[in-house]
């Protein structure tokens, strides 16, 4: 287990190292990076000033060099539009985004799994072709949307929820249905295949055969051994979650990371997309290796293979 | 069953796209201001009109034209590119292999549509940014398929018979191997194109995408938003066209994948 750990720390390092130069490599796809860094208004004439003061006259290694010293040191500069540490205000709207996605995770889990197991071992009842159609619908309906259909429905119509904002626990039952949504779909789909699977097998076989009660074959013998796949897909989604949260986020004015993002690249406040764009990929590795770690704890052969 | 109501949708949303300019008499950009914010049902608009008078189901089908357009040519730019580099990876082995596999990782560290979002404001915006940004974010999981794919094909014994037989490496490639692969290609295109549809119309609502007048689901979506208390048509129906196309090609997907390669499950 220690190998393992060790060699997945290590790769989990690198890939961190390669996304961070991925960020700065981003910013300079534009051609002429000055532009993304200055203030709206600027003069022409203070064009070249603003290069030589952003150092972009600098050889490429250390301009790449300042940026990878300062992004250790949580450094990406200073926002242009609020005047101030650009990492400070995306660690500022981080736990509005992890209360938005802790909600739509704990929804998924408490909504989505029962219901896969339920339509795997009630194969074909109406319960699992009703939740099959409600599953290929979710992953169809795009989520801006199911957001402003909520919104007219239970905003303008009805008039039980507020459009938009967070404070209170009404604020944030669309958002979070709408992020839970289509990552529900795919976890209950996932969960049903899975559990089909593993109750064709013969250790399945076997526990009915010796007589155990059916919901100790279910619980013990064939839903733990269907969590594999459920584990790594709903990590690998809860990193989609974030992606989502860019949506979301911005549909409901939730004052989160994601609308942070967004905002941030309307602005062309550049400093701030890159703090944001590191820490949310740097989060996003590290949901990966806690889900390859639980891997390796649940399945004792991932661990001797690596 | 589920094939077949992929099919049929899917062949209706291409239909529409193609047909629109019979469908419907009106010309999506043209703006008739005494006509505005018409419901649905008006007499020679079955679908309404938006804030400038447009006809919505003139701006609806010509959006459908070009969320395929860009649907398509993200899935054939990322076959092939990805196919191509993942192709040669599983092949070559060594460091190419390596070095694929380390750009995944990193491409795989950024949400999808996080990173085409960030590129496309980057690049600016625009119809062939757009489709660049997408196909920037999307290629790799082409490369990751195909490679592995080609790893476990190029050990089968009909690859071994031709190298004995001395055909040469790009021809043992392209005509041995990469027709195995296909079926996974075809798959893994079939899946992607929703995402990429969707994702599109996600990136246009935000604004970094398709820029209005031009009459993209995403972009009819956004402007919606301002009428959201007086006109629920206007969000409403370019929504439905979204999830429709979507839901059609997913079915199509899933029915493919079934039958052309029931191991594949991405």
């Amino acid at each position: 287990m220690r190998g393992y750990l060790l060699s997945r720390l290590a790769q989990t390092a690198l890939v961190v190292f390669l996304s961070l130069t991925a960020v700065f490599g981003m910013v300079r796809l534009s051609g002429d990076p000055v532009l993304l860094f200055m203030p709206m208004d600027i003069q022409a004439k203070d064009v070249d000033e603003f290069r030589e003061r952003l150092g972009f006259n600098d050889p490429l290694a250390v301009q790449y060099a300042r940026f990878m010293g300062g992004a250790v040191r949580g450094d990406f500069g200073e926002s242009l539009r609020y005047r101030r540490d650009a990492l400070g205000l995306v660690l500022e709207r981080l736990p509005a985004t992890l209360l938005l996605a802790g909600t739509a995770l704990l929804l998924t889990l408490v909504v989505a799994v029962p219901l896969g197991v339920l339509s795997a071992v009630r194969r074909n009842s109406v319960l699992d072709h009703a939740s099959t159609l409600a599953t290929v619908l979710g992953q169809a309906t795009p989520g801006f949307w199911l957001g402003l259909m909520l919104i007219y429905l239970f905003s303008v119509q009805l008039r039980w929820l507020p459009t938009g904002g967070m404070g209170t626990l009404s604020h944030l039952v669309m958002p979070s249905i709408v992020l839970a949504a289509f990552y529900s779909a795919r976890v209950a789909r996932l969960t049903r295949s899975a559990m089909l699977d593993a109750l064709n097998e013969d250790y399945v076989l076997t526990a009915r055969a010796k007589g155990l009660a059916e919901s100790r074959v279910i619980g013990k013998h064939t839903l733990r051994n269907s969590a594999i796949p459920i584990i790594t897909l709903a990590g690998l989604e809860a990193g989609q979650l974030l992606g989502g949260a860019v949506i979301t986020e911005t549909i409901f004015a939730w004052p989160g990371l994601g609308r942070l993002t967004v905002q941030a690249l309307l602005n062309r406040d550049f400093p701030v997309v890159m703090a944001a764009v590191s820490f949310t990929s740097i989060i996003y590795t590290l949901m990966n290796l806690l889900v390859d770690l639980a891997y390796g704890w649940l399945d004792p052969r991932v661990r001797v293979r690596a | 069953m589920k094939g077949w109501i992929g099919l049929v949708l899917t062949l209706a949303v291409v239909g529409a796209a193609a047909a629109a300019p019979w469908l419907t008499p009106h010309d999506p950009l043209r703006a008739d201001f005494s006509s505005g914010l018409l419901p649905p049902g008006s007499p020679g608009h079955p679908l309404g009109t938006d804030q400038l008078g447009r006809d919505l189901l003139a701006r609806v089908l010509h959006g459908a034209r070009l969320a395929l357009f860009i649907g398509v040519c993200t899935v054939l730019i990322t076959a092939v590119v990805g196919g191509l580099l993942g192709l040669v990876a599983g092949f070559v082995e060594r460091w190419p292999s390596a070095v694929l596999m380390r750009i995944a990782d990193v491409q795989l560290s950024f949400p999808f549509i996080l990173l085409a979002m960030t590129i496309n404001a980057i690049v600016g915006l625009g119809l062939r940014n757009i489709i660049l940004s997408l196909s920037a974010a999307g290629w790799v999981v082409y490369a990751r398929v195909v490679r592995g794919e080609v790893l476990s094909i190029k050990q089968r014994d009909y690859v071994h018979a031709a190298a004995a037989l001395g055909v040469g490496r790009a021809r043992l490639l392209f005509r041995h191997v990469l027709p195995n692969v296909a079926p996974s290609i075809i798959v893994v295109a079939s899946l992607q194109f929703s995402q990429f549809v969707v994702a599109e119309a996600a990136i246009s609502f935000l604004g970094f995408g398709v820029q209005p007048p031009t009459p993209a689901w995403g972009s009819m979506l956004s402007e919606s938003r301002d009428f959201l208390y007086v006109a629920w048509w206007l969000a409403a129906f370019p929504g439905i066209a979204l999830a429709l196309t979507a839901l059609g090609v997913n079915l199509l997907g899933d029915w493919l994948r079934d039958t052309l390669d029931p191991k594949l499950r991405v």
